[in-house]
């Protein structure tokens, strides 16, 4: 047992943390939210230059081979910054499904163009009636001859208004909540039978409702086995609550600091208001749950590339639960502590306190992943994808 | 960054399992996983063991009959010796004085009382707290006179634990009041059968006796039983009270109490079903489960920290806040389980000779008087709010 980085991860660190200090201002993120931008594209390139977008691919397809560790090291500081950027949506869900899931020549194409940042994706999966549950899926693909028809609606696309494809789950056979029965396509977004309503969420995310009124795919556009998606996506889900995990412990870090920082130079009565000893017990509370909050995204970071599902769904939901909690918890303090002053939208503060109450909701708050975690049995773990050979030519 | 074991720390987990397995006794293993009374005789039979196997001390220096475990096999040996149903050592002599000794002992010292300490033929206790000094221990009043060789001990000492069964107080005295409150305190060493030291029991609300009052009435101490320089006691006080920090976390423990809960939780039936199925007490369980990973997560960075060598961050600082009240929380959640059998109150009937009738099940009787009984860990070693205020002002700089 070692907690310790490696002298590889503590330059990953460094270097994401010495480019977004330089570049990634508050303003640019406001300048970015009041233009109704999901991103920027300088920083994007950016990135792909200190080549922060190929961090969980192998190198031969240009990326740094990083796991769940790496992925922390990088989500924190995006989280510290307040980054807007879609990684997680990019690299982390579309990349880990391709990385995963996708055939050899379909990786050929589509990581490289991740990892050069030049391909912009999404996940297309949540839809109205899911609520928190990965596998209800009511959108339907029906064969036409060897083309694949997509008919239904997802809701809640993050980033999507970026991207140039989708990739898009749907119901090859059975019934919305079945495990079994649920396929995943590449959709190109310009199709011209896909319609969407763009929106923003509360913290400055771009999101699209999307409608797919038969949009046709090839063969080709199959990700991973038909019918046999669930395990690929649980897989990625769980990756990414790992990696929001890690983004809400940046925020939380940087919340901490800001609230510390204001006790220290407010003045009431006299004196800081940090000496009063009712607000010191609130900060120390801060820090209680920022140090559990690193401490589970830690272990979901080191157990979110298990092979034993049970191990990895175990931490995965018990960070998330306690994280998701803790978010919120640092983010109501710190505004109280702050006075009026948390209350308006002038400081980073309260914008900070968006991104983590987001991010409980994401993948299931804290309710639910406590839930989730107290159903867990060792012996109804997941089951495993296993990688297809040539997925696409099974149809 | 690595979250597995490596082949050692298994290699090293697997040995501590099986000398528990043989050397552990059964009896004392179960009147600890069924939460009965356990007598000296029970704790000193498990240190005999372990003092036999060399595994007594592990904090102290190899040179003086410590053990080389790194803080990760510390908090492995904790876990696996825990879960087994081993007792808590007392810490008074392996702990706390013993590591005093070692730092700021006179050579005599350290051969009079080291090797008893690792034996288990001295027993210790501390004579800390007084009747007007709580949290504001440096307030402290009990008065050491110097005549000609000897110091003439007067005043009071209480929330001494198991002092009935100790053979020796190491106890902070007051040898000069006209300076500043920390200055002047002094720390002797005194055995308790010098003629003036009078012990007496302190009932608490669980009914138990484990605290005592300790009364001092012109008790000669000789002078060769003072530790360090004379007014030098405050900074020994707090490096006794700073030493070994991840122990104090109990997450070994409280694991084991969570299994307890489990059990219990299964056992009881809510119309026709286990208590753990229903949904609201099966997630009370869960959000305790998640909260006691996180602690045992921070507990192994400060372990990984200290093995290598480094200062501990902030982290530390939060272990025993939260190991106390995950500690109450067990409690509280084992009373819950056993509903209204949480009631019956019959003291004889959990000692393991009881022939009478129990009320409800077996596991119910001790259940509530260890809710009660474990109040006391947000008190102890600093009550909860006093470590916020040092976490406040040491670590956060407010």
């Amino acid at each position: 047992m070692d907690f310790s980085l490696t002298e590889e991860q503590q330059m990953l660190q460094d270097s994401v943390e010495r480019y977004l200090e330089k570049n990634y201002s508050f303003e640019l993120r406001r300048s970015m939210v009041d233009e109704r931008q999901a991103m920027s594209e300088e920083i994007w390139k950016g990135m792909s230059e200190l080549g922060l977008l190929g961090v969980p691919f192998s190198d031969e397809y240009g990326g740094f081979g990083g796991g769940g560790i790496e992925t922390m090291l990088v989500m924190e500081a995006i989280g510290k910054h307040l980054v807007m950027e879609p990684y997680l949506s990019t690299v982390i869900m579309v990349g880990g499904l391709v990385d995963i899931g996708a055939a050899e020549w379909q990786k050929k194409i589509l990581l490289p163009g991740i990892v050069n940042g030049s391909m912009l994706l999404a996940f297309a999966h949540y839809e109205r009636e899911s609520r928190y549950d990965l596998g209800h899926v009511g959108t339907r693909a029906t064969l036409d001859g060897n083309v694949w028809v997509l008919e239904g609606k997802k809701t809640l696309v993050m980033h999507a208004p970026v991207a140039e494809k989708l990739i898009v789950s749907a119901r090859t056979e059975g019934e919305p909540g079945d495990r079994d029965g649920v396929s995943l396509f590449i959709v190109e977004c310009d199709e011209e039978n896909l319609g969407g309503q763009e929106y923003p969420l509360f913290d400055g995310t771009r999101a699209l409702e999307v409608q797919l009124n038969g949009v046709r795919v090839g063969p080709e556009s199959v990700i991973g086995t038909i019918n046999g998606a669930m395990p690929l996506i649980e897989k990625v889900a769980d990756r990414a609550m790992a990696a929001l995990c890690a983004e809400a412990v940046g925020l939380m870090g940087a919340v901490y600091s800001m609230t510390l920082e204001y006790l220290k130079t407010r003045q009431q009565f006299g004196i800081p208001i940090g000496k009063f000893q009712v607000l010191q017990h609130r900060t120390v509370d801060m820090l209680i749950h920022l140090e559990e909050a690193r401490s589970m995204s830690i272990l979901a970071a080191g157990k979110v590339d298990s092979d034993n599902a049970f191990e990895r769904r175990r931490a995965v939901t018990a960070a998330k639960a306690l994280i998701g909690r803790a978010g919120r918890y640092i983010g109501q303090e710190a505004i109280q502590l702050h006075g009026g002053m948390g209350m308006t939208d002038e400081l980073p503060l309260g914008h900070y306190v968006k991104r983590l109450a987001a991010i409980d909701v994401l993948f299931g708050d804290a309710t639910y992943q406590r839930s989730q975690f107290a159903q867990l049995r060792e012996d109804t773990a997941a089951t495993e994808f296993v990688q297809p050979r040539k997925a696409w030519k099974q149809i | 960054m690595d979250l597995t074991f490596t082949p050692a720390e298994v290699a090293f987990r697997e040995e501590v399992r099986a000398f528990v397995a043989e050397k552990l006794p059964g009896d004392v293993a179960r009147k600890i996983l069924e939460h009965r009374h356990i007598e000296k005789d029970d704790v000193h039979r498990w240190h005999r063991a372990l003092y036999e196997k060399g595994w007594i001390a592990p904090g102290w220096p190899e040179a003086y009959g410590g053990v080389a475990w790194n803080s990760v096999q510390r908090h492995i040996f904790d876990e696996e010796t825990a879960s087994a149903g081993a007792p808590r050592l007392s810490p008074f002599g392996l702990s706390m004085i013993g590591p005093v000794l070692i730092a700021y002992g006179t050579d005599e010292q350290k051969q009079k009382y080291l090797p008893e300490i690792l034996s288990g033929e001295t027993w210790w206790c501390q004579g800390y707290s007084e009747p007007g000094s709580g949290s504001d221990l440096a307030s402290l009043k009990t008065r050491a006179e110097l005549k000609g060789d000897k110091y003439v001990v007067n005043g009071q000492k209480t929330w001494n634990t198991h002092g009935n069964w100790a053979d020796m107080i190491f106890c902070l005295t007051r040898t000069d009041s006209s300076g500043k409150k920390q200055q002047g305190i002094s720390m002797l060493l005194i055995d308790m059968k010098t003629p003036g030291i009078e012990v007496r029991p302190i009932v608490t609300l669980d009914g138990g006796r484990e605290v005592n009052e300790v009364w001092f009435e012109d008790v000669e101490v000789p002078v060769e039983n003072l530790v360090g320089d004379e007014g030098r006691g405050w900074t020994i006080a707090k490096f006794l009270l700073s030493h070994e920090r991840t122990g104090i976390a109990g997450v070994g423990v409280s694991k084991r109490e969570l299994v307890y809960l489990k059990h219990i939780a299964s056992q009881e039936q809510v119309n026709g079903k286990p208590l753990i199925d229903d949904p609201v007490f099966r997630d009370r369980i869960a959000e305790l489960e998640i909260d006691l990973m996180a602690l045992e997560m921070t507990v192994l960075r400060v372990a990984s920290a200290e093995s290598e060598g480094k200062a501990p961050g902030p982290e530390a600082s939060i272990l025993k806040i939260r190991g106390s009240e995950i500690q109450q929380r067990l409690t509280e959640l084992q009373m819950d389980a056993i509903g209204p059998y949480a009631l019956p109150f019959l003291p004889l009937s959990w000692g393991e000779n009881w022939v009478g009738q129990r009320i409800g099940p077996d596991y119910a009787a001790p259940l509530a008087a260890r809710y009660f009984n474990m109040r006391k860990t947000t008190i102890y070693g600093g009550t909860n709010e006093i470590q916020r205020n040092i976490i406040a002002q040491q670590v956060l700089g407010l």
